[in-house]
């Protein structure tokens, strides 16, 4: 292993996020210490209003911490302007959203292909690659259908495909499986696992499932916004509740 | 670059194709409101000068007492004039090139069966040409007529078509009250004045056939005087007065009892109302161009927090804040644009329309043409891009959480 290799892809130092002030304030994160290196696929789990969600968004730069630092790829996040992290999102960053936020009234295909146009790639290149990661997730012949013409588990894969056509460095996951059946949940994991192992996806997800946090190869726990383990002890993976 | 976010404004434009019509429809309004009213206004403005300028701004009118704002408003207390006063002003204001006397009232001509309501006007022959007039069949009186105080009468066309239909009427009697006249002439049809009534609608006899048979005395109502070539009309109005005043022996300081009008000052008064019109139908205008902004502006407004989830996906996958403003001005430049050319289009039809039925000028304002365009399309760009601006300025995550 290089001395590369072991410089985290994501590291979160002594993090807080803090919605509101006063009596509303919610301390939604708590001095979050966080390393992960390239290639881990990791499980994110926790209580309902742990900080999952809001640390995948830290991580996935859409959101900005109240403190502490993180850095990605070594570059301290907090430094960079807006249309930095906006480049950072672009190229080296997939993210499928909790609630898929897909683009209504538009076709899964120019859905998938939106993160490209904005690569500024050709038209040719990036139907094809757009072709090819709705056929990755099980949506083939279903290109032209509109969101609203999709069950909820094609609008979730239309989300992973969308977030996987820009072959990211990281995916972010929030609930990736969480409008899935356990077949169709399944499914996506597998494809998840794949990625991750073909294709050395560093992946987060977060999920509710104990069946699918297995697939991991490490597992963080949230609880009331601090980070309340971290294991990469497959036994232990396998028999989180 | 561009073409791409052409390609994605085009994208969304048509993607909400119901809300990027309302915000046509409202440019559209706006613009087709203002240049349909502007263009009809600007077109009877023109009609009425043209209408004055026809009247001949060479003459003047003069009218005993002392009204105020127009021919209609002497006051009765004042002496008459005379045709005495009539030869003065003929012989003795070297600015003058004829005087006419005039003294009308409505009648019933009637010729057999038929009975026509008209004005019959007493004057003389040189009303015609003060009023740069001419008789298209038959003749005008003669000295003698006017002289003797012969019933013979001039028709109107309007007068004559009525009483006669197709056939001529020279030669023929028609009785006007008791008075046997004989139809010696037919004026030239001028249509209808720029007051809206039709001067063809009348019978010219003699003036003094008018005192004698008609009216029982030897007022002259009025006086048309027109002006030498060359001459201002300043100055014969001067001429004129001072001759008037010295005749009806007004001393110095006291105030006239009659009245000099000349057609200028009608003309302005005309055009004055006309311009007064088309002001408000002006405002009407710039109402309905508000309205449609504000239409505009709601729609924007309603869809913006669907636009803000979109704006929020949009940077979420890697748009960078200029990536997505320059999309939503292109929207909102192509939504403008479309709507604004389709208001010009449907305006410029809407005027020529208006002035058909109105039987004015079509007479299209290239500056209210771009003033309208370019107010919408500013009202387009404002209320599609400014609340994009606040969207793309939000972290990522606000801007997906928008309710
Ligand atoms: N925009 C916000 N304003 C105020 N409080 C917020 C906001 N977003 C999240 N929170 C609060 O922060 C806490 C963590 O929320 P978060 O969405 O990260 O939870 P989560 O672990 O993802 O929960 P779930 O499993 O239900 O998705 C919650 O208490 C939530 O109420
Ligand atoms: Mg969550």
């Amino acid at each position: 292993m290089t001395l590369a290799d072991e410089t985290p892809v994501i590291a979160l130092t002594g993090i807080a996020k803090t919605y509101g002030e006063g009596e509303t304030e919610v301390r939604a994160l708590q001095d979050v210490n966080l390393a992960i290196l390239s290639g881990e696929f990791v499980a994110i789990m926790g209580p309902s209003g742990s900080g999952k969600s809001t640390a995948l968004n830290m991580i996935g730069c859409l959101d900005t911490p109240t403190s502490g630092s993180y850095r990605f790829l070594g570059t301290e996040v907090g430094s960079l302007g807006r249309d930095q992290r906006a480049l950072l999102r672009r190229n080296y960053l997939g993210f499928v959203f909790q609630g898929y936020n897909l683009l209504a009234r538009t076709s899964a295909l120019d859905n998938v292909e939106l993160p490209l146009i904005y690569q500024g790639m050709a038209r040719t290149e990036r139907r094809a690659l757009a072709l090819r990661a709705l056929a990755r997730v099980g949506l083939t012949g279903r290109e032209h259908h509109h969101p609203s013409q999709l069950s909820g588990g094609q609008q979730q894969r239309v989300a992973i495909a969308r977030a996987i056509v820009t072959r990211p460095d990281v995916l972010l996951a929030d609930e990736p499986t969480g409008n899935l059946d356990t077949a169709r949940g399944q499914e996506i994991m597998e494809l998840l696992t794949e990625l991750n192992r073909d294709e050395g996806i560093t992946i987060l997800m977060v999920t509710h499932e104990p069946d699918m946090a297995a697939y991991a190869k490490r597992l963080v726990q949230f609880i009331d916004g601090r980070v309340a383990s971290d294991t990469t002890n497959p036994a232990e993976i396998a028999n989180v509740s | 670059m561009f073409l791409e976010t052409l390609h994605l404004a085009l994208q969304a434009i048509l993607r909400n194709a119901l809300r990027s019509f309302l915000t046509i429809l409202g440019v559209v309004i706006g613009v087709a409101a203002v240049i349909a009213m502007v263009t009809v206004g600007q077109g009877s403005t023109d009609q009425v000068e043209a209408d004055v300028s026809k009247l001949g701004t060479n003459l003047l009118m003069i009218r005993p007492g002392q009204g105020q704002g127009g021919p209609g408003g002497a006051s009765s207390t004042a002496a008459s004039l005379t045709l005495k006063d009539v030869d003065a002003i003929q012989d003795q204001v070297s600015s003058v090139n004829v005087a006419t006397p005039m003294n009308s009232r409505m009648m019933t001509a009637i010729l057999g069966n038929t009975n026509y309501s008209t004005n019959v006007t007493g004057t003389d022959n040189r009303y015609l040409e003060a009023t740069d007039w001419a008789i298209t069949e038959g003749r005008d009186f003669y000295d003698s007529e006017l002289r003797s105080g012969t019933a013979a009468c001039i028709l109107g066309e309007t007068v004559r078509k009525e009483l006669f239909g197709s056939s001529s009427p020279l030669g023929d009697v028609i009785r006007i009250k008791q008075i046997s006249c004989r139809v010696i002439g037919v004026l030239e049809a001028k249509g209808a004045s720029s007051f809206g009534n039709d001067q063809d609608d009348r019978i010219l006899i003699p003036i003094r056939t008018f005192h004698r048979r008609v009216a029982g005395n030897q007022d002259v109502s009025m006086i048309y005087a027109a002006i030498r070539e060359g001459i201002s009309t300043d100055k014969a109005k001067v001429d004129i007065e001072l001759l008037m005043r010295e005749r009806r022996r007004i001393g110095p300081g006291e105030d006239d009892d009659f009245n000099v009008f000349d057609m200028k000052q009608i003309t302005s008064m005309l055009t004055g109302i006309s311009s007064v019109l088309t002001g408000l139908l002006s405002a009407v205008a710039a109402v309905s161009l508000l309205v449609g902004g504000i239409g505009i502006m709601n729609i924007m407004l309603v869809s913006v927090t669907e636009r803000t989830r979109e704006i929020g996906i949009r940077l979420a996958i890697g748009a960078t804040e200029r990536q997505v403003l320059m999309q939503f001005l292109v929207e909102a430049i192509v939504l403008s644009l479309l709507g604004g050319l389709i208001g010009i289009l449907l305006g410029l039809a809407l005027a020529v329309v208006g002035s058909n039925m109105l039987a004015i000028p079509f007479a299209p304002d290239p500056v209210i043409i771009l003033l309208a365009f370019g107010f919408s399309a500013v009202v387009g760009v404002i209320f599609g891009y400014f609340p994009a601006r606040r969207a793309a300025r939000m972290n990522p995550i606000v801007a997906l959480r928008h309710q």
